[in-house]
Formats: structure tokens, sequence, C-alpha cells
């Protein structure tokens, strides 16, 4: 899960030395850069920005999901909604060991996150308030990263496209069984299938969010792009995420929250209506209904667990100062 | 069927719903992404072992129950799980207390139940046999990192030995529901398990310099025969809400 907001600092493509003329043609050949080898500082930093932010939306994300752990309607959605949520777990700890590779610590990035020097995908901040909300989420939410995510599986940095692969693995599988309780939710009883409107009413905006900024605003796309790190802008994302779901939503006999959404032949697409980007930077800003939640419950667990961690280390020093003494 | 297989295969399903039940409130709230993951991956086993055992009770009531029936819709009076899985979280020692005296207890009685004369029950054991061998190795291995990590994750985790040690004891009293699963062969006598279970963690708790907490003292039981602590009813409101609220509907 992530939203394609990332500030690639002051590209200019006149200011390439050899060295940079030489990364970039290696790029455009398709090789991978590998985390020996040397890259552009400004390469390095988007990176560490992009794959942190990445790592730390997975980690903010199990919130809203395990909010419905304790309440699943049946033991097998619960088994489903628990593997589901560790899976998020597990890309957050790949993204971070990918980002490490650039030079960065989990402990640094983590800090980020705490402090708030670090942003994550701004649709957590909204909150899970029915059990159809975690449909929606897996439908709609883990669709659009999926769209996001493939082609992030041939971008330029190795470590991050091999995460990728495994990430967007299970991230399918997150979609389909979102997608299958909203099924359940619109074949149930009239109060269940309000539910699962009421949750694509809410979910439906902050989900066209997540592809970030309209291109014209996006302003430092191109480089991003040029460094295969970025394969497609956000608006043909967004555009792919329109066209997939809508159809997926009549199909459940729902209706998408927008009057404006109608295929057009010519294009090839489905249009649709304007999005309240006030609303976007309101919540990127910290303004949305649950940032300060979220991370508050991400401060108190880390500070909770302070002294766990600090015993695991003090127990593996003196481990290791018995096996000194037994060679000694 | 008997009712005494039902009331037995009630009480360890029950066990092992409530807790993971217990465990996955700490989804995404561990104190490090490895624990958050590997405690998710405990409440899951449970949830599987839950789910078999429940689903096996519901076909030896024979009257149309399933595994959702069972979880769902009893009241706490109902419910046949020690008082020791109800037992709220806590702090992270806390749980992890818990689940060592669990993992530890359950570890043993799964083995009894390989040789169960139940072939149904047998199979389960020997599924989750396996699982709960690699909890308490993991629950040990805490123990000792914890217990002699720094003076203050010793002190918590003693605190927290010392809180949920009384809850230990039901684990290993027997009643007439165990007696008659004894006698056919089908399950065993608690109190037969408790000399190795107290010898393990005995072992452990020398290797993780902590105390073992006094015998005797209170010893509250009557979980197995469904008189709970006040905790179960609230754990139950909640994991049942949605079930309750919309009967009939299918999920």
């Amino acid at each position: 899960m992530y939203a394609q907001m990332v500030d690639t600092g002051s590209p200019s493509a006149t200011s390439l030395d050899e060295r940079e003329a030489r990364f970039q043609s290696r790029i455009d050949d398709g090789i991978r850069v590998e985390p020996q080898d040397w890259m552009p500082d400004r390469y390095r930093k988007t990176l560490i920005r992009q794959i942190s932010q990445h790592a730390h939306s997975e980690i903010v994300g199990q919130l809203p999901e395990g909010n419905w752990i304790t309440r699943a309607p049946s033991l097998k959605r619960k088994a489903i909604l628990l593997a589901k949520v560790q899976d998020e777990a597990g890309h957050g700890l790949y993204l971070y060991s990918a980002a490490e590779t650039l030079g960065i610590t989990r402990d640094q990035m983590v800090d980020d996150l705490h402090t708030g020097k670090a942003k994550y995908s701004s649709i957590f901040n909204y909150p899970t308030l029915t059990w159809a909300d975690v449909g929606a989420i897996g439908w709609l939410v883990d669709g659009s990263a999926i769209m996001n995510q493939i082609p992030l599986c041939r971008c330029s940095y190795g470590p991050y496209a091999r995460a990728m692969i495994r990430v967007c693995k299970e991230e399918a599988f997150h979609m389909r069984q979102g997608y299958d309780i909203m099924l359940a939710l619109c074949a149930g009883t009239p109060e269940q299938k309000a539910m699962a409107q009421d949750a694509l009413n809410r979910w439906w905006w902050p989900s066209l969010m997540m592809f970030g900024p309209p291109d014209g605003d996006s302003v430092h796309s191109a480089q991003s792009q040029a460094w295969k790190i970025k394969l497609f802008t956000n608006d043909e994302l967004r555009q792919k995420m329109v066209d997939q779901t809508v159809p997926q939503a009549e199909h459940l006999g729902l209706v998408v929250p927008d009057p404006a959404v109608k295929w057009n032949a010519e294009r090839g697409h489905y249009d649709y209506g304007d999005i309240d980007w006030e609303e976007f930077y309101n919540v990127v800003k910290g303004n949305g209904p649950c940032n300060r939640e979220r991370l508050e419950v991400r401060n108190k667990a880390w500070t909770d667990g302070e002294w766990f961690r600090d015993a695991l280390v003090a127990h593996a020093d003196k481990q290791a100062q018995r096996l000194t003494a037994q060679a000694a | 069927m008997s009712t005494a297989r039902y009331e037995y295969l009630l009480r360890f399903g029950d066990n092992a719903l409530i807790l993971s039940q217990r465990l996955g409130e700490w989804c995404g709230k561990g104190p490090a992404l490895e624990e958050d993951m590997a405690l998710t991956n405990v409440a899951l086993d449970l949830l599987g072992q839950a789910r078999l055992l429940l689903s096996l009770a519901a076909e030896a009531a024979g009257n149309g129950a399933d595994e959702d029936s069972l979880a769902y819709h009893r009241d706490d009076r109902a419910f046949r799980n020690v008082l020791l899985v109800e037992q709220p979280n806590g702090n992270y020692a806390d749980t992890l207390a818990r689940q060592f005296l669990f993992d530890a207890w359950s570890s043993l009685a799964l083995r009894r139940l390989l040789s169960s004369s139940d072939a149904a029950i047998a199979a389960i054991a020997e599924k989750a046999v396996k699982e709960v061998s690699y909890h308490l190795r993991r629950s040990s291995d805490l123990m000792v990192r914890l217990g002699d990590g720094t003076e203050r994750s010793r002190a918590m985790l003693q605190t927290a030995i010392d809180k949920v040690w009384p809850y230990s004891h039901e684990l290993f009293i027997g009643d007439a529901v165990d007696a008659e699963m004894t006698a056919a062969g089908i399950g065993f006598d608690p109190a037969s398990v408790h000399d190795e279970w107290l010898a393990y963690v005995r072992e452990v708790f020398a290797e993780a310099t902590l105390k073992l907490p006094a015998a005797g003292g209170w010893m509250p039981k009557g979980g197995k025969q469904g008189l709970h602590s006040e905790h179960l009813s609230k754990l139950l409101a909640e994991m049942q809400v949605l079930q309750r609220s919309h009967p009939g509907a299918s999920w």
C-alpha cells in the first residue's frame, strides 16, 4: 500500500555529469541498479523516501483492518483477515530491508514515521466503521496498490523490484478476499447490502486519491520516470483503476458514488468526476479523521515495547560475552 | 454420541479460540515488527485448531450446529475454556507469561491425545502438536531472553508470572467429563501431566533466572464447567457482535 506522493528533490537534466550519464544509460538499457553500484544521491534519497513511505504504509495499514480482527463475523473470515494483516506486516519488513540496502537503518525510518517526518499512504487515515470497510479496503485500496505496484516489479532498483514481486502476489490475493467479502454482503440481507454501498461511498474517492495529485501538479514525476522508479503517471494509473473497478461495482449491484462516471467509447475509458484535492492535501497534512490516532497507536506500541527490545539486545550481549569468556 | 465427548471437544476448542482471540487484539501493536508477525502466526494456528475442534464438536452435537454457531451463538456460561486463556492481555510480559504456561501444558496435552482411541481427535492432535511445539519453543526462548535480559524485563516478567500463575492450576484439575473420557481411552487424566509440566516450567525458569511462584494459595477454577471470570463475557460481546446483530445473515 502506498501513494505516489514522492518528492524527488530538484532534478535538472543538464546537470548530469559523466557518471550520472553512465548511470542513466544503464537504466535506459534496462540494467538493474544494485546496492553496491554507484548511484546519484538524489536517486538514493528519492528511493529511500519512496520505499520507506511504502513500508510505513504497510505498517500503519495494519491498524484500520486490524480494527476488525476481533469482530470478524465468521471464523473463516477471521482467519483470512489475520493472515492478510500479517502479510502487510511482512511487506513492511521486506520493504524496510530493501530501504536498508540504501544506507538507512530501520530504527531511523521508524523514528521518522513516529515523529511525523515521514509520510504514509493517506488512505489509512480514514476509519473502518463497519465490516464492509474491510471488504472495501481489500477491493479498492489493495486494488489501487496493485495497480501502482505491478509496474514497480520492473523498476530500476533491484531489491525494491524483487520485493515487489512477492508483495504483488499477496496483494492480488488481498484484493480477491476484499471483493469476496463484498460479494457475500451484496448477496446478503438488505442491511448487509446497504453496508457494502456505504463502504463504497466512503472509500471510492480516497482510493482514487491514492495515486497522488493529477499529472499537471505532479512536478517530480519526470525524473522518477527517467530513473524507472515510476513507470506510469498518476493519472494513467488512476484511469486504469476506474476502468477496472466500475464494472466490478456493477457486478456487485453497487453504485459508484460519482454521477460523472460514464463509459466514453471514443477514449475507450470511463470518464469520472473531479476529485476533491483539497481533502487529499488536508489529509496528507495530518488533518484526516484518523491521522492523530494512527500515529498515537504506533508511537504507543513502540514506546510500550522499548523494554522488550532492550531486553533482547541485553540478552544477546550477555550471550556473546559468555561465549567470549568460554573461548578465553 | 456421548455428551462427555462433546464437552471434551468444547474444552479444547474453546481454549484455542479464546486464546487466539486475545492474541488477535495485539495485531499491529506488538513491540517489534517480527513479534507482531510471530504472535499473529500463533493466533492463526490456534484459530485453525479451534475451527477443527469446534467443527468436530458441532458434528458430535448433531443438531445442525457448526463452528460458527458454536463460536458466535453461545453465551459465556456455555464456554468451556480454562480461565487462564480469557485473562486480559495486559502488557506484553503478561501476554507472554500466559502464553508460556499455556503452551507448556498444551504441548503435553496434545501429545496425550495423539494416542486417543478417537481417530478424529488423534488426527487433530497430530496436526496441532507440531504447531504447539513451535509455539512452546518460541515462548520458552522468550522467557529466557526476557528473564535474563535487563533488570526491568526480569521484573516485568516475574510480576506477570506471579499474576497469572494461579490460573495454571485449573489445567490439572479433572472432573467427571475427564474421568469418562479417560476411561474410554479418548482423553487423559489432567493431573497426570502436572509433574512433567512443572518440571519443564522449572527448567525454563531456572535458565531464565525467574522464580517459580510458591505452591498453594489462591487457585481459581470453573472455566471448564462454564463458570468464568468477568472478562469472558466482554470478550464475547466484541467477538460475537456482528453475528448477534444480524441474525441469520451469511458473511
